[in-house]
């Protein structure tokens, strides 16, 4: 690479007991108490599972972990630094090198569900297909051309839309697996990461918002036009690529589901209507339920017409805050 | 009541920082605003409970449903932030709670909404609704729908029978 990352002009030695925006402090705790390594989850049972999958479905399974790497590895290197210089509060700086830290510690994930469950092998073909797939490559290069670029709230923009959208048509696949009581092991580690995207794309979602405030009507008029280019760009190329991948398996259609539920949260996170209608969100109940495990109880009572009305037994809850 | 509760509850009084409300929809929003934004979209009339210690605590006078966000602590530690606690120390504001609606992210898997489940399960009321981030059209449309069926008589009558 040519050109310089710019750094940050001006350091000042932090105050951590001068806050200027509480939710510095807030979402630092909160990664911070979040804190995971690939070494506590049980990766290892997951290799008899793996031997009950088809040929096809490995290969599936190992394109879908390398994509997410090479995405992890561009937003630790490069995205999450590179947000570091337009920090409006050197707390702000604070947390983006823990968001670039811990997409280190996502990439590194993957090659420990490869290491354990494939051959060297297998594992270069699939890093050489990485390089080769024209779609993967193409999203890399669009969200880090926006990371190059000049203007520090597009920057956020391209950073929220990938973080809590062009990861989801790689995360599909560990929470199908999960469904069909599959490398459950690998899908517990990437609930882990899916947990820290969210709270990533909500704080680069927030700064964002925090910096349009006081900015003029046309000035907000063209970062929100800007946004919906650049998510209909990246969205197309992400139908692409997941035909390219989820064809030879037949679930494309549900995937892309999955894509248009997650493009209307990365909206939210920016704080942009939801775009796509609830007729093409509907992705399938087990994958919902993959990914988030007892959520689906009935929770509309609304829309139970009040027939099953039935209140909790109190049980002692257990939050230690928890005080009346 | 516990010793804190009721040293709060005491200078609430003493300092006579209390703001009674009428609103049959009670929120809470950080400064973030995703929740004040699916408030807003609602058109209803909504009291917001106070992010700052300085404004004056609010008192509930008549039955209403709160309206919460989850904040994703590790294996849902501190989800329910501060303000609703205090808010929930007041014994009229558990008196008048007659349900609760979640707002989350189901990428904090079974934590999703994790602070309404536990305030409905502890103070005995349905948690009716849960959405995400500052909730889609459909959502705003379901809960708007939603409590003019709650708050009809017939609907309260049965919920008390």
């Amino acid at each position: 690479m040519t050109e310089k990352i710019q750094l940050t002009n001006k350091v000042e030695a932090i105050n951590w007991n001068r806050i200027q925006d509480d939710k510095d402090v807030e979402v630092w705790n909160r990664l911070v108490n979040n804190f995971w390594l690939p070494e506590k989850v049980p990766l290892s049972n997951d290799i008899q599972s793996w031997a009950t999958l088809t040929e096809d479905e490995k290969l599936l399974t190992m394109r879908v972990f390398t994509g997410l790497t090479l995405l992890d590895t561009l937003q630790g290197t490069v995205g999450a630094v590179s947000l570091i210089p337009d920090a409006i509060t050197p707390h702000e700086e604070a947390v983006y090198t823990n968001i670039a830290f811990m997409e280190s510690v996502h990439a590194k994930s993957y090659s420990s569900i490869f290491s354990t469950l494939a051959s060297t092998k297998e594992i270069d073909e699939a890093f050489r297909w990485s390089t080769e797939n024209v779609n993967l490559q193409k999203k890399a290069q669009i969200i880090e051309s926006y990371y190059h670029g000049e203007d520090p709230l597009k920057r956020k923009i391209a950073s929220t839309l990938l973080e809590s959208f062009l990861f989801y048509s790689g995360f599909y696949l560990p929470m199908h697996w999960s469904s069909h009581a599959k490398l459950t092991n690998t899908a517990d580690l990437i609930r882990l990461i899916i947990r820290d995207e969210a709270v990533h794309g909500y704080y680069i979602g927030y700064k964002f918002q925090k910096g349009l405030e006081g900015a003029s009507e046309e000035r907000k008029q063209e970062l929100k036009d800007y946004t919906f280019e650049l998510m209909f760009e990246l969205y197309e190329n992400e139908v692409q690529y997941t035909h390219d991948l989820y064809d030879p398996v037949g679930l494309s259609e549900d995937v892309k589901k999955f894509l248009h539920y997650n493009a209307n949260k990365a909206l939210m996170n920016l704080g942009y209507e939801a775009m796509f209608p609830a007729t093409v969100t509907d992705v399938s109940p087990a994958i919902l339920a993959a990914l988030s495990p007892n959520a689906d109880e009935n929770h509309d009572f609304f829309s139970g017409s009040g027939s099953s009305y039935v209140i909790g037994k109190a049980v002692n809850t257990e939050d230690e805050d928890w005080d009346f | 009541m516990s010793p804190a509760a009721l040293a709060d509850k005491q200078n609430a009084g003493a300092h006579g920082s209390v703001e009674f409300t009428k609103s049959n929809l009670i929120y809470f929003s950080s400064v973030s605003e995703n929740t004040k934004r699916f408030v807003d979209k609602l058109e209803m009339e909504a009291a917001r409970i106070p992010i700052f210690a300085t404004e004056p605590q609010l008192i509930s006078t008549v039955p209403y449903v709160l309206l919460i966000p989850t904040y994703g602590g590790e294996r849902g530690k501190h989800s329910i932030v501060p303000q609703i606690m205090k808010f929930l120390r007041h014994d009229e504001n558990r008196a008048n709670l007659r349900g609760v609606i979640g707002a989350g992210n189901t990428n904090f898997g079974e934590y999703y909404c994790i602070a309404a489940k536990r305030i409905a399960q502890k103070c005995n009321v349905p948690v009716l609704y849960t959405f995400e981030l500052m909730g889609t059209s459909e959502d705003v449309l379901n809960v708007k729908e939603g409590l003019e069926t709650f708050w009809t008589p017939a609907s309260q009558n049965r919920q008390e029978r």
